[in-house]
């Protein structure tokens, strides 16, 4: 009967080693702990081009994060690129008026929706749609407007 | 003539025998697989066996899964640091010991120790009780062996081995920190901020998981079959043995490929 004691106390020593790992993945090492199911609301915005804009990439209001792109699809009418975005519940006083841009994060990091805030008093809410978007900046479109400019000016 | 004949015959007996005994073993094993299946529940009868086995399994194989994981996480992030310095990246050192570590190595690294340590361990145990006829005494005792001896193990390795492994990436990751952050002195506060902003939780963690349960199956099934079907004898078990390391190791790489094929796409 001891044997079995020992042999309990040590599966429940590893079995607690097992959680306290996965623990530590979850908290220090993966982003669980911006997973939890926060309330969020969907906003979407019409762009003319996404550049390189993925999927979950960030949405940011002065450099922080608050929300998430959903989905991104082609507008059936339109013809332009439909990103719907989830931002956080907290930040439910954005105005209706904020402008939406695609930004790069560094030289070659990763796009991000950079949100400006308008003045108006209507809020965003569940289902809004932001008009003023600005697209990403296409790095061969920069160099072409460079070298069209740099041909007229001769 | 009749000679060339003879021997264009002996050669499609030989073809034709070895296709049928694959057949037979194929056989074998699904029925193996079923019956195994059918006695899981009965393991929730007797936990006290179940308990026993964990501690076989998970237990026992604790100091090889740390001492890899350390290790393996150390030089992970000494050969990623070595190329990221190149490119001012050194931070980005983190994310990919742990997106390596979660995705890939941890379940395959630990799988591949893990069979090496219990799998092999599993079929030697049950070809000697098997070859000592220990397994027959109990038929005779009217003891179902598949409920008292199968399945508890085959249970216990499906619960030890995802276990070993969260441990293993874990210890892995504390090396990548060890290494990159006391020793070359990359930023601690961007190396922990670059890892979480890269590692998804669904995405890698919980892949990561699935893989090993997979896993964990596939070298239960295989060493419980091989030293069902070892040869009683002590060369017999010897070579299921080696046979159980190779099969499993070979199962895990080239499932863990298509897991990844399928999850990462």
């Amino acid at each position: 009967m001891k044997k079995q004691t020992k042999v309990e106390i040590w599966v429940g020593a590893f079995v607690l080693m097992g959680f306290m790992a996965l623990a530590y993945i979850a908290f220090q090492v993966s982003n669980f702990s911006d997973w939890k199911d926060r309330p969020t609301y969907e906003v979407s915005a019409l762009f003319d081009n996404i550049g390189g804009l993925k999927e979950r990439a960030p949405l940011k209001l002065s450099g922080v994060v608050i929300g998430r792109v959903d989905s991104i699809k082609i507008d059936p009418v339109s013809f332009k690129a439909k990103v719907n975005m989830q931002i956080d519940q907290a930040f439910n006083q954005l105005p209706i008026d904020s402008s939406v841009s695609i930004l790069t994060s560094g030289l070659l990091g990763d796009q991000y929706v950079g949100l400006e805030p308008g003045g108006d008093e209507e809020v965003l809410q569940q289902g809004s749609e932001i008009e003023m978007t600005q697209s990403a900046m296409v790095l061969e479109e920069l160099i072409g407007q460079f070298l069209v400019k740099f041909s007229e000016s001769d | 003539m009749s000679h060339l004949m003879g021997g264009f015959q002996g050669v499609l007996q030989r073809i034709g025998r070895s296709f049928l005994e694959n057949i037979a073993v194929f056989g074998r094993g699904s029925l193996f697989i079923l019956s195994l299946l059918s006695a899981v529940p009965s393991v929730l009868f007797r936990m006290d066996l179940l308990l026993k086995q964990i501690y076989i399994a998970g237990v026992l194989s604790l100091p090889i899964i740390l001492m890899a994981g350390l290790f393996v996480g150390m030089v992970l992030s000494l050969q990623g640091y070595n190329i990221l310095v190149e490119f001012n990246a050194e931070e980005a050192v983190g994310s990919m010991t742990a997106l390596s570590l979660l995705r890939e190595l941890g379940p395959v690294v630990g799988a591949l120790l893990f069979a090496g340590r219990a799998g092999s361990a599993l079929t030697a145990e049950i070809g000697l009780m098997r070859s000592t006829e220990q397994i027959s005494a109990l038929e005779m005792m009217a003891v179902d062996p598949l409920k008292f001896i199968y399945a508890p193990r085959f249970v216990a390795v499906i619960i030890a081995l995802p276990l070993l492994v969260l441990i293993f990436n874990a210890l892995g990751v504390f090396g990548g920190y060890l290494v990159s952050v006391s020793w070359l002195g990359v930023d601690s506060g961007a190396f922990w901020s670059q890892m979480s902003s890269q590692v998804d939780w669904q995405e890698d963690v919980m892949n990561g998981i699935i893989k090993s349960v997979v896993f964990g199956v596939l070298i239960a099934i295989i060493a419980l079959f091989q030293g069902v079907n070892a040869i009683p004898s002590s060369e017999g078990v010897s070579s299921a043995t080696t046979r159980t390391v190779v099969h499993s190791s070979l199962g895990i790489l080239g499932l863990d490929f298509i897991l990844t094929s399928i999850m990462f796409n």
